[in-house]
């Protein structure tokens, strides 16, 4: 479980519309961290933003100050992302990503 | 599951521990019963020093407990239902989960909710890899396979395999969207309408609306005069 946040309207600039193409960054921190280690490093594209919250990473060691960060769901191509796997050509992952671990790319990721 | 190979944790069956399992496993959480008998012992002995103290009183705890245990599927299924029978309600819900929970009056208390539709084309699978994130508001406390590590792991990597094993052979094509809930949302399957279930009324449509067929690892069941021919 992590702590709950709720969404503020958005009083910062928004980096990714849906479709963009993204990397997910591997920024090396631990703790409460909620970018697992298998998407670190894939490119996926941004499928929409679910608003801004609190970074988790702070929250859960009781800092609530702020700033908030935009959260996305981000989708991968299961075959991108376990090539020694079958998939179908359509198998998709979404996951939610905070702005922090997302670099743009100009890649061709489907 | 691979014929050849063993794959540990194969949802629901108990006879999965039959390996030698601190071999397999040189895990950094202790799961199973193994885990829980010294995860309870903990709790214990805080919670009788709490209560020695005056902090706590035995009857807070209960209360604690009794709130968290209180939210049950049916609060997931009659969401399900309205949506099978009220279209403009389902764009609704499928717009903002929270706030077409909301119109039933159900309250989404822990995160926000992401509804996510089965068609003939998609077929949705949630899991959360990183713990155990899960609309408790509205599905009640997940099921012990949910938590598990397997489950965790292989759903992400061979979905169709991990839905074979619970009995969920998807037609030819069918896309998979395996969503991991690892952050601020929380996600819910609105099954396909089950054939045959035309004439029932929302509440008797609720009654198909299983646990399962909202995490996306079964079908909702059908209706009781086509299950029995």
């Amino acid at each position: 479980m992590i702590p709950i946040s709720i969404p503020v309207p958005i009083p910062i600039s928004i980096r990714f519309n849906p479709g963009d193409a993204v990397q997910i960054l591997d920024l090396g921190l631990s703790g409460h961290v909620r970018t697992p280690h298998y998407i670190r490093g894939k490119h996926g594209r941004v499928h929409e933003l679910c608003g801004c919250f609190l970074n988790p990473e702070k929250l859960s060691v009781g800092d609530s100050s702020g700033p908030v960060v935009p959260l996305y769901r981000v989708s991968f191509s299961m075959a991108d992302l376990w090539p020694a796997d079958e998939h179908g050509p359509n198998d998709r992952l979404f996951i939610e990503i905070y702005d922090h671990w997302l670099a743009p790319q100009t890649g061709t990721a489907a | 599951m691979a014929d050849s190979q063993e794959a540990p944790g194969a949802p629901a069956t108990p006879s999965d521990h039959d390996h030698d399992h601190d071999a397999l496993h040189a895990s950094l959480v202790i799961e199973d019963d193994e885990g829980n008998r010294e995860g309870r012992l903990w709790v214990e002995a805080l919670q009788s020093m709490l209560v020695d103290r005056g902090i706590l009183s035995a009857g807070e705890v209960t209360l604690e407990i009794q709130k968290i245990e209180s939210p049950g599927l049916h609060l997931g299924a009659a969401i399900v239902a309205r949506a099978w029978t009220d279209a403009a309600f389902k764009a609704r819900l499928l717009a903002n989960g929270k706030d077409g929970a909301a119109e039933l009056d159900i309250k989404i208390g822990e995160a926000q909710l992401v509804v996510v539709e089965n068609t003939e084309q998609v077929h949705n699978l949630i899991v959360c890899t990183l713990c155990s994130c899960y609309p408790r508001s509205i599905l009640g406390q997940p099921p012990s396979w949910y938590i598990g590590k397997a489950y965790r792991a292989r759903a992400v990597r061979e979905p169709a395999v991990v839905l074979r094993e619970f009995g969920l052979t998807l037609p030819a094509g069918t896309a998979i969207h395996v969503h991991d809930s690892n952050a601020d949302m929380r996600f819910l399957v609105l099954p396909v309408r089950p054939e045959g279930s035309e004439a029932l009324d929302e509440a008797a449509l609720a009654q198909l609306v299983t646990r399962d067929s909202m995490i996306g690892v079964a079908m909702a069941a059908l209706p009781p005069n086509r299950a029995a021919s």
